[in-house]
């Protein structure tokens, strides 16, 4: 008796708990599908009388919200694949050899962690535009890069600590160099590690907002958190665009979470358990 | 042996470098504005003023609740992250049918980004067509609508009730892993002695998992210090200054105000508290390292 009392408490506490997380999302999904009138008609509606996609098609409408999604892509792509080639390496390097320097190498990787990063939001600003590369997708993804490869590092080189190095030794024996050592032998075992980097970096650059505000006002070039900061600021009052916007941004992280959520949580608590 | 040499040169080579000039100089270059007059609309007239942007700072009462604010939004935050973290991840511990499925959609927060989750809490906290006011008064636990995000009174414990919500998942994933490192054989070993469940808790798990909800603890309310994208999606600061913390009074002197002396002051303030905070906690804690996080 007294086991199912304690059964019974730990499903009513996931219960509640499962939709204190999912009605945030229910409501933003409900939301976006309301025809206008639903959305601010009394008593309020927890379910729409009729589904729209009205506030979709007037997303697509009253901006280039396709433009937006197409930026937020390449730009969340292309860094992610950037920090992982330059963070592989350097994973590796930190994982595998002891040289002169190694703890000041991970000390300076630790600290741009826990320090406060808008401190040098200014001086990047002015150091862009002296580059001549404000209101280009090329600095977000070079600043996005940079970000990540503290991390990054850090995560991926919890992974190759846990192969074996006798891999890569056997492989050198045989002849094969260190790189290509690296490349054939160790990269195809690491994959897990690697998919799951690729995975938490593009969700960052997928969510980034400041950096991509000080940077970009060219329309065309921006992103989508950019262009739903600035729907704040010009429609407050229109929530159906608001939240069609919301539901269209969070998707891709929500499906790549979906899919791929047993690596992510592998990964982060892997490179963070391996010091 | 030259080789090496060469490998782990041409290794760090491209990781450091861009960590240097992109992170590192920046950020020096922003320690000194702080004792400069340095605004945007007016690169012209740079100079030196010594302390002054630390003066005024100290003059501006909104800088006194922003210093407060971050208090309670660590504080506060980071109690109810870690306790509720650490129930779920103690209740997901054992394998059950749909704990996968569960976990997709009870870990899904923390893939978004703060600015969309501060404005569907805006959405939801609004004191007309809110939500959580049509729920509360339904049930009846409120009889008249509260301005939740309008009222200096509630803004505050509304942003912290959001970044909860946020945060959660965090620390569950974190702990979760943590405990399924605990060798069955203590639990074992602590049958044998006839522990009852809590016992168990108190003194086999608690103390094994310890050095990483250190870790954890440490540095997620550095994060939380330092990340004001909720509170920027959800108040931006107001009602009137009354949600500013630090890290987001300081993005609104660059963003609107275009004054980087300004912020680069309070940034040098928080560094200097981040620091005491990071001292302090060693020294209670008395964790000697804190693994690479």
């Amino acid at each position: 008796m007294k086991l199912r009392i304690g059964t019974a408490l730990k499903v009513v506490f996931l219960a509640l708990y499962l939709l204190v997380m999912v009605f945030p999302l229910y409501w933003i999904v409900i939301t976006s599908l309301k025809p206008q009138k639903d959305i601010f008609s009394f008593p309020l509606r927890y379910w729409p009388e009729k589904f729209t996609m009205d506030n979709y098609i007037n997303i697509f409408k009253i901006s280039k919200f396709h433009i937006y999604i197409g930026n937020s892509l390449i730009v969340a792509i292309a860094a992610a694949f950037i920090v992982l080639v330059i963070a592989v390496l350097s994973a590796y390097v930190l994982a595998r050899f002891k040289f002169r320097g190694h703890g000041q190498v991970m000390l300076a990787f630790f600290l741009t962690q826990m320090l406060p990063g808008f401190i040098a939001l200014a001086p990047l600003y002015l150091m862009m535009s002296h580059m001549d590369m404000l209101n280009t997708r090329f600095s977000l993804v070079l600043m996005y890069t940079v970000g990540l490869i503290p991390f990054s590092t850090i995560m991926l080189r919890g992974f190759f600590q846990r192969i074996p190095s006798s891999l890569e030794e056997a492989a050198m024996i045989d002849g094969c160099s260190r790189w290509s050592a690296l490349l054939r032998v160790i990269i195809p075992v690491m994959l897990p590690g690697i998919a799951s980097t690729f995975i938490f970096a593009f969700v960052q650059n997928w969510n980034e907002l400041f950096l991509a505000v000080m940077f970009i006002d060219n329309d065309s070039l921006k992103t989508l958190p950019v262009a739903m900061n600035s729907f704040i600021l010009k429609f407050d009052v229109d929530w159906g665009a608001m939240s069609a916007g919301a539901v269209l941004s969070i998707i891709p992280t929500i499906f790549i979470f979906a899919v791929a959520q047993r690596f992510i949580v592998e990964g982060l608590t892997q490179g963070a358990e391996k010091g | 042996m030259k080789n090496q040499k060469i490998f782990i040169l041409s290794g760090l080579l491209p990781a450091l470098l861009l960590v240097l000039a992109f992170t590192y100089y920046p950020f020096l270059k922003g320690i000194i504005m702080a004792f400069q007059d340095y605004k945007l609309f007016d690169l012209r007239h740079i100079r030196f003023v010594g302390f002054d942007n630390f003066k005024d700072a100290f003059h501006d009462p909104k800088f006194f609740t922003a210093l407060k604010n971050s208090g309670y939004w660590v504080f506060f935050s980071l109690i109810f992250q870690f306790l509720f973290g650490l129930a779920l991840a103690l209740l997901l511990k054992k394998p059950f049918r749909g704990r996968g499925i569960f976990q997709g959609f009870a870990f899904y927060s923390w893939a978004l980004s703060g600015f969309l989750i501060g404005m569907i809490w805006k959405w939801m906290f609004n004191s007309q067509i809110g939500v959580i006011n049509d729920l509360l008064l339904r049930i009846g636990i409120i009889h008249e609508r509260i301005g939740f995000l309008s009222n200096p009174k509630w803004a505050m414990t509304s942003v912290i009730i959001a970044n909860v919500w946020y945060g959660i998942a965090f620390f569950a994933i974190m702990l979760l892993a943590a405990l399924q490192s605990v060798p069955s054989e203590l639990y074992e070993a602590a049958d044998m002695d006839g522990a009852t469940g809590v016992r168990k808790l108190w003194n086999v798990t608690l103390p094994y998992i310890l050095p990483t909800i250190i870790a954890t603890t440490l540095l997620r309310a550095i994060w939380i210090f330092n990340d004001p994208t909720i509170i920027y999606g959800l108040t931006n600061g107001g009602p009137a200054g009354s949600t500013h913390i630090l890290s987001s009074l300081m993005l609104d002197k660059i963003i609107y105000a275009g004054d980087y002396g300004a912020a680069s002051a309070i940034g040098v303030i928080m560094i200097v508290l981040l620091l005491l905070y990071t001292i302090f906690f060693l020294t209670v804690t008395k964790a000697e390292k804190v693994g690479d996080f």
